[in-house]
């Protein structure tokens, strides 16, 4: 969804809140309805996951006919089916409307059940049904699927419908029927059909359970076929506003009647597009109107007040699992936002508990929805294009996962939450790591000579991401401009409490080691070690979602020629260091003066402390080891030497034989250690290096987030002192400076609110940062270490091997 | 920390003989010196009882030692190498420093440090007594030497031998006569041997003696490294686990598994090292000295051959000048006689000590491979 928004970003924000906002009432009053129902509810989200995988399976042939019925092609076809499952899996928890077409998959398979929820589910599920029988000539297959292994007819599964409720079910057979036998010319009658037959089944509805429940249950299906509007914007790739018009268009050439039922729901929801309104105003208003008016008039009362936060919140999850869904079933992510309505209760639910949270959490929880939407969004339109059509089934197995990880936040308690996320943006991570850019420094080159030589590095980025222009794209960048980047990137969200991944130290002695040009060993160790740094480095950066975002780093990337970096000077060596101290003197000086209020980032300053120690030490002990290993290998290179000339001078011939074969073995060993030592370097001692600095850029978060702090307390010193004079002046009785002193004061406030503002967004930055930084942190070790113990491992079987090999030539001395 | 079998690290392969059998059985380390306890069980008549046990120190083996290089009699002997100093020196410094910095340090890294200090003191401890053990072994597995006089009082005589080690000038002296005995060598080595296995044996020898000096030096420099590395792997193991027991996140105890991972293979890595030092620096540092040996035994036997010639040149000098004829014919006797003698069992002993050095190395390296192999499946 973001590069569908990038490209045409502005209508999207509006219409989605406003979707948000109705889908909202509407889930007010759902979920006040439906708030047993929500817990029994939730037990279905896994259950329904299968079926609807079989459903996706089943698309792929299903959108061929669909071509002929319908203008939008093939896409639509899968498109209506896939979503209503993932919208349902994913807004299950609060809903009937929204769990039904999931629930009733279950239910069906199960047996329908009796009660009048199930009724409800039944017509949903006749309503994907619909959605999948209009194109299809031969739809068993996949309700064979659905059923768990019932093999009939469309016909005979409408009678299954037919149990529970009758009305609906003959509606949605006599839809059937004229949809899969009438061409498109004769759709009209069909739909007149269809009109009839929803009416019915409508009023059953409502005989069978309350008037809410039947108008909630009809719903859903208008909202499934609603998607063949977004879609067709989507597909089309026409800017939203023309879009509206487009599918309108079109379903008013294929369904007439129908498609206004069919489309005077979203609309409403979507509560945009008067045009739409203009065209089938007649015939919402004759179907629906009633509940519709119902439905959004009632939560407006209900939730006049209509939170920023909480729809703001509603509106990522939304998204959320738009995009997500995008990735695989190829579908725009607004249709989401549009499908908000179906989902209203579940987003309800969560932005309920969203506004429950402390404002703090609130708007980490919607941050941390809105990355996932941005990064996975991104990965969508490749996706779609590259899988198209045949490659939906399959890839809508992992989206059913992500649905239900999705699901869970939602249904999950306060204290959950966490957790949840956590699990989130594992799985999150996870599909970075499959999809996302990667990038690799390579080739270093000395470019000059003397002193004014640097090293070059060739940076290559592998990427599906649409932002960048090619897929894979190589730049030669200069160590001073990765510094560059660095400044750059620390400058511009520093402050706002991100934490910027810092690149190796400047190192003048090594340096100048290549720059004079020294071939040996340390110099080539040296280059190698930078290189592999740079290239952590800028993994780093780019697998963080906002700073991916930063133009710098694209620049970075992408273009041929960078401005040279100038002022890298001040992160040379020692003066790194330096100003990491400093920074650190600074944190802890303010701690002392800042009364911290918030005991977790106490805590979390003292472990990062602490673990800056450690982390310290560590090293030293795993250079040192380095050292000494290094060591080993030159010493058994030598000893393997003397062992060869001993054998040599040896003269009993099987003596000498086994001496020269030790002399093998310890050269062979020499190797190992050699081995060792790299692996010692690159895969243990760097990377506790690497968060040796990682740390110093936690600490850097910390400060800004302290200045942040100093300041908003600075402003609200000014401020009392302003409050003061004026004071004072009134006592004076001076009119004339009381003036200027109140504007002053108003001004005052204005800054301190804002440096308030200021400071609970980089203390909810940082926190964030930090949590994320964790993880990474986790991960990163457990992945290198046990790399590293591997490495190990290999080398003494490597050891074995050759001590094996040896054992015969000792036994044969004679 | 391994259970070696037993300190008795022999380094050279003897037949055992039911006639004289010593080991010591124990050994105590007092501040400076360390007392062993020899013990003999002998069928040998001149015994006064058939198993018994005396206390030595380390300057008694060495007065034994030089009794036989200083005897005549077994000038063409190799003589067993002298078992080197104890020294602990190293150790114990190590041992106080520890003390020292107690303070300094977590409980947990302190006790850690105390444990490796004292199994490398063990160690070290174990080795010397190996050494000495040996030394007594091959003299009393040496057909001649066996029945030395010195070495009975050495194993019988229930007191203090009260040798005393060797004063300044004594010392002195000594350096002086090794001076002039490695110029000596080196002018006599220049001369031509008659007997070409001697020549061989000579040039082998003088190599061979080179060679294994290198070897040694380098298989310790090796090991000190490997040491290096594995005390490295120590104080990794701990602090992986100080940072494992900050708090109980996942991380955190995946730090402790880690650390311990570490600590096993610090245990490994310096056992490889505890053992290839046992099987490799030792028999290469035995079979310098050992080389060294039979190096002053041809020495002396070139030495009797220059001897031996300059007494014929003199009693041909006398039989042109016919005056002290019958003298320089004694003497010109005795040195052939000598000579002989010396050649006669220096290639027995030669032969002998090429079959004693195939074996050693054949058992060690074969150990030693075990024992690598041993450790590394461990892993």
């Amino acid at each position: 969804m973001a590069t569908s928004s990038e490209r045409s970003p502005p209508p999207f924000p509006d219409s989605e809140d406003q979707d948000v906002l109705d889908s909202e009432e509407v889930g007010g009053r759902e979920s006040d309805e439906d708030d047993d129902g929500g817990g029994d509810d939730l037990l279905f989200v896994n259950p329904s996951n299968p079926p609807l995988t079989k459903m996706d399976t089943t698309l792929p042939p299903a959108s061929q006919p669909s071509d002929v019925l319908m203008e939008p092609p093939s896409d639509l076809m899968n498109d209506p089916l896939i979503e209503p499952f993932s919208s349902l899996t994913e807004n299950k928890p609060t809903s009937k409307i929204v769990s039904e077409p999931s629930d009733d998959f279950v239910d069906l398979t199960n047996n329908l059940a009796d009660s009048p929820e199930d009724a409800a589910e039944s017509v949903l599920a006749d309503v994907a049904i619909d959605t999948t029988e209009i194109p299809l000539d031969e739809p068993s297959d996949d309700f064979v699927d659905i059923f768990g292994g019932e093999t009939e007819a469309p016909r005979e599964e409408v009678v299954i419908a037919n149990v529970t409720v009758k009305a609906a079910a003959a509606a949605d057979k006599s839809e059937v029927t004229s949809d899969v036998t009438d061409p498109p010319g004769d759709l009209k009658t069909g739909s007149d059909f269809e009109q009839e037959a929803n009416e019915t089944a409508t009023d059953s509805i409502i005989d069978l359970s309350d008037d809410l429940l039947s108008s909630n249950a009809q719903k859903p299906p208008l909202a499934s076929d609603q998607f063949v509007d977004p879609l067709v914007d989507f597909l089309s790739d026409a800017p939203p506003a023309a879009d509206a018009k487009i599918p309108s268009r079109a379903t008013v050439d294929l369904f007439e009647d129908e498609g206004n039922d069919l489309f005077t729901e979203p609309r409403q929801t979507k509560s945009a597009k008067q045009q739409q309104k203009s065209l089938f105003g007649e015939a919402d208003e004759d179907l629906f109107g009633e509940p519709l008016g119902a439905t959004t008039k009632k939560p407006v009362i209900k939730e006049p007040k209509g939170k920023p936060v909480p729809t703001k919140a509603a509106r990522d999850v939304s998204n959320m699992g738009g995009p997500l869904q995008d990735g695989y079933t190829a579908e725009p992510a607004d249709i989401f936002s549009e499908e908000a309505v179906t989902t209203v209760p579940s987003i309800k639910k969560t932005s309920a508990v969203n506004s429950k949270t402390n404002g703090v959490h609130s708007e980490e929880d919607t941050d941390i929805f809105a990355e996932a939407t941005v990064e996975l969004s991104l990965d969508s339109p490749q996706e779609e294009r590259k899988k198209g059509v045949p490659a939906v089934p399959s890839a809508s197995a992992p989206s059913v996962s992500a649905a239900t990880s999705l699901a869970k936040p939602q249904s999950a308690s306060l204290e959950e939450l966490d957790d949840d996320e956590e699990e989130e943006e594992e799985e999150e991570e996870e599909q970075e790591d499959k999809f996302d850019i990667s990038i690799s420094v390579k080739d270093p080159e000395k470019i000059g000579d003397g002193m004014n030589a640097y090293m070059a590095y060739k940076v290559t980025t592998q990427t599906p991401l649409p932002m960048f222009r090619n897929k894979t794209f190589t730049v030669r960048r200069r160590f001073s401009d990765f510094l560059g980047l660095y400044e750059k990137l620390s400058e511009k969200h520093g402050p706002n409490g991100f934490i910027v991944p810092p690149p190796p130290e400047k190192s003048i002695l090594g340096m100048t080691k290549v720059k004079v040009g020294k071939e040996d060993s340390s110099s080539a160790d040296f280059v190698e070690r930078r290189r592999a740094a740079l290239e952590r480095y800028l993994q780093r950066i780019v697998h963080h979602p906002s700073l991916l975002q930063d133009p710098d780093v694209r620049e970075f990337l992408e273009r041929e020629e960078l401005p040279r970096a100038v002022g890298t000077q001040a992160l040379s060596g020692a003066g790194f260091l330096k100003m990491i101290n400093k920074a650190t003197d600074a944190v802890s000086k303010m701690t002392i003066k800042m009364n911290e209020s918030d005991v977790w980032f106490e805590e979390k300053l003292q472990e990062v402390e602490s673990a800056d120690q450690q982390f310290r030490k560590l090293h030293v002990l795993v250079e040192s080891l380095v050292v000494h290993r290094k060591e080993l290998s030159l010493n058994t290179a030598s000893f393997a030497k003397s062992t060869a000339m001993l054998g040599s001078a040896e003269d009993n011939t099987a003596l000498s034989r086994a001496l020269s074969q030790l002399a093998e073995v310890e050269d062979k060993m020499e190797q190992l250690h050699q081995d060792q030592a790299t692996n010692d370097t690159f895969n243990f001692a760097e990377l506790i290096a690497d968060y040796i600095r990682l740390l110093g850029s936690v600490r850097g978060s910390f400060d800004h987030r302290m200045k942040a702090w100093q300041r908003w307390q600075d402003a609200q010193a000014a401020l009392q002192k302003k409050r003061e004079t004026e004071a004072k002046l009134l006592w004076a009785n001076k009119p004339d400076k009381l003036q200027l002193v109140k504007e002053e004061i108003a001004e005052w406030e204005v800054k301190v609110t804002q440096y308030e503002r200021d400071f609970d967004r980089v203390t909810a930055t940082v926190r964030k940062e930090v949590v994320r930084f964790d993880k990474e942190k986790a991960r990163n070790f457990k992945r290198e270490i046990i790399n590293y113990l591997e490495c190990l491992l290999q080398s003494q079987q490597q050891l074995i091997k050759y001590w094996e090999a040896f054992l015969p030539e000792a036994k044969a001395i004679a | 920390g391994e259970p070696h079998p037993g300190p008795r690290a022999v380094n050279v392969d003897l037949q055992t003989d039911a006639t004289l059998q010593v080991d010591i059985s124990d050994a105590l380390s007092e501040r400076d010196k360390v007392k062993f306890t020899v013990h003999t069980k002998s069928t040998l008549p001149n015994f006064k009882q058939n198993e018994f046990s005396v206390v030595r120190q380390h300057e008694e083996f060495i007065w034994l030692h030089d009794s036989f290089v200083e005897n005549e009699e077994y000038a063409g002997y190799i003589i067993p190498p002298a078992p080197p100093r104890p020294d602990f020196d190293a150790s114990r410094e190590k041992l106080q420093k520890l003390g020292e910095g107690e303070g300094s340090m977590t409980k947990e890294e302190f006790t850690k440090m105390k444990q490796e200090l004292e199994a490398e003191y063990l160690a070290i401890f174990k080795k010397t007594v190996a050494m000495h053990e040996v030394f007594l072994c091959r003299v009393a597995a040496h057909p001649v030497l066996r029945k030395d006089l010195n070495f009975h009082v050495f194993l019988e005589y229930n007191q203090d031998l009260s040798v005393r080690g060797k004063n300044k000038k004594e010392k002195l002296e000594d350096f002086f006569k090794n001076v002039v005995k490695s110029a000596d060598g080196v002018l006599v080595a220049g001369v031509k041997d008659v007997d070409d296995f001697f020549e061989h044996e000579k040039t082998f020898l003088l190599e061979y003696h080179n060679r294994v000096k290198d070897a040694s030096a380098k298989s310790d420099r090796m090991i000190r490294s490997h040491k290096n590395a594995a005390d490295d792997i120590n104080r990794i193991a701990s602090s992986l686990y100080t940072l494992g027991t900050q708090d109980s996140t996942d991380l955190c105890k995946f730090f402790l598994k880690v650390s311990e991972l570490f600590e096993k293979t610090r245990k490994i890595e310096s056992r490889v090292a505890a053992d290839e030092d046992l099987k490799l620096a030792d028999l290469l540092k035995y079979y310098l000295r050992e080389s060294q040996a039979a190096k002053d035994l041809l020495y002396r036997r070139s030495r009797a051959l220059v001897d031996y010639e300059n007494a014929n040149k003199a009693l041909d000098k006398a039989r042109a000048k016919n005056r002290d004829v019958l003298q320089a014919e004694t003497s010109q006797q005795l040195c052939c006689h000598k000579f002989e003698k010396i050649s006669e069992s220096a290639k027995q002993e030669l032969i002998d000590f090429k079959t004693r050095r195939v074996a050693a190395f054949r058992k060690n390296l074969v150990e030693l491979a075990e024992l690598e192999l041993k450790h590394a499946k461990v892993t």
